[in-house]
């Protein structure tokens, strides 16, 4: 059975972060137990390449009633790796965003910047076998939120990440280099350490930009590493 | 020097519009209607049953923008079973907060030993205000015997067991299992770093 290294809860944001006061209620007291991985935890689904299609990796067109989404066009491009540097393939990547006023398509979302006809904000792809994944999409807009009095997010993307086990499961957000917002953000600073929150931060890859149409961002992701079982059952080594 | 590694990208609260993005139909947005990811064992499957509940926060309130996560074996223990994913996803009622699977009952899974582990479900809780996502289990309560037993509940305090053990109903021909998750206070749910 392949383990996985512990999770540095250090590097995480705590459950409690009264900055962000949604936590103040919502967070265990007692602290987690912590127990080793058995067969549950060092497996997770599979997601077949077949269930994506390429229209699901392309925000500016896959919510279309006729049109593309207003905004600035992008894409994002990274490499999923685990904490040995080793690429993970298959990964699923599952993608939410605002779109370009800040504005989610949600039933319970009621900020005032108007919706785009042709923009949902939903999308998904998987890394290859060289961890590679990208998604063209909008820009989203930084929105106002209600935490001391109004708040603003960083313009950001919402990630949710499978690896191959449930060790490795990850929600987490990406922002844009730059942004003013982010030192400002409750939400990003209930993370401590400052070389944390710079890996939630995409870099402008001019390189990669397409002439006349998208500029490109780069965010890389790491998810916990495989751990080397050296005495204990093995058969099927490391 | 110690060996240098990568560090994991740190998690960031799902939010409050997590639906868009895993269960979009929730959202409001008419993409991939067709998925069911609470249904994990189709409506009339032998041994269907059902597991339902509601995430409460430190003051008893519903918490009614979460995502659960469920993640089991099959009824014979065995994970990545072929023709049953083991793998499912519900939505907390935007009222009421109440979530719920349609699954099957686990079979007893291995422990990293070769011990036994008493059947139980994986679950995992997102939702706005949680900033990195909860891991915890439920266990059946029918399984008294094989609870003494299991390696992972003789690590959680006596007092505590009880809060990953659901109650069991029969709802029209339905077996029911629930179970309330804490998130804090007295009765709070026991939580796993793994
Ligand atoms: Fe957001």
């Amino acid at each position: 059975m392949t383990e996985y290294m512990r999770r540095d809860r250090r590097w995480h944001p705590p459950g409690y972060a009264p900055g962000y006061k949604s936590t103040i209620l919502r967070s265990p007291r007692r602290a987690l137990l912590s127990l080793e991985q058995s067969v549950g935890e060092t497996s997770g689904p599979v997601f077949g390449h077949s269930t994506i299609t390429d229209s699901d990796r392309d925000l500016i067109a896959n919510y279309s009633t006729g049109g593309e989404a207003i905004g600035e066009r992008i894409i994002v491009h990274g490499q999923v790796l685990d904490e040995n540097a080793r690429p993970v393939p298959n990964a699923l990547l599952e993608i939410w965003q605002a779109n370009a006023g800040g504005r989610y398509r949600h039933v319970k979302d009621g900020y005032v910047a108007a919706l785009d006809p042709n923009f949902g904000g939903c999308g998904r792809c998987m890394t290859d076998e060289n961890g590679y994944y990208s998604f063209r999409t909008i820009k989203p807009g930084p929105y106002p939120w209600r935490n001391d009095g109004s708040d603003w997010r960083p313009a950001h993307i919402h990630l949710s990440i499978f690896g191959a086990a449930f060790t490795q499961r990850l929600i987490t957000q990406f922002y844009f280099e730059g942004d003013p917002l982010i030192p400002l953000c409750p939400i990003v600073n209930t993370i401590a350490d400052p070389a944390a929150i710079d890996m939630l931060v995409a870099r402008l890859d001019m390189g990669n930009t397409v002439p006349f149409d998208c500029l490109t961002w780069r965010w890389d992701i790491v998810l916990r590493g495989r751990r080397s079982t050296f005495f204990e059952n093995r058969p099927e080594g490391n | 020097m110690p060996v240098k590694y990568l560090k994991e990208t740190p998690s960031q609260t799902a939010g409050p519009y997590v639906h868009i993005g895993t269960c979009p139909s929730a959202a409001g947005l008419n993409v991939r209607t067709q998925e069911k990811p609470n249904v994990l064992a189709a409506a009339g499957t032998a041994e269907r049953i059902r597991i339902e509940g509601v995430v409460l926060d430190g003051s008893g309130t519903p918490v009614h923008d979460g995502m659960l996560e469920i993640w089991q074996a099959d009824t014979k223990g065995k994970y990545n079973a072929k023709g049953f994913t083991g793998w499912g996803r519900a939505v907390a009622d935007f009222k009421t907060g109440e979530w719920a699977f349609e699954t099957v009952k686990p079979g007893a899974t291995p422990y990293r030993d070769g011990r036994q582990q008493a059947p139980h479900v994986t679950l995992l809780v997102f939702a706005r205000g949680i900033n990195i996502h909860l891991h915890t289990r439920m266990y059946f309560p029918e399984d008294e015997a094989a609870h003494a037993t299991d390696p992972v509940l003789a690590a959680v305090p006596p007092d505590q067991r009880h809060t990953l053990i659901a109650r069991r109903e029969k709802r029209g021909g339905e077996t029911v299992y629930r179970l309330d998750i804490h998130l804090q206070g007295d009765k709070e749910t026991v939580f796993f770093d793994f």
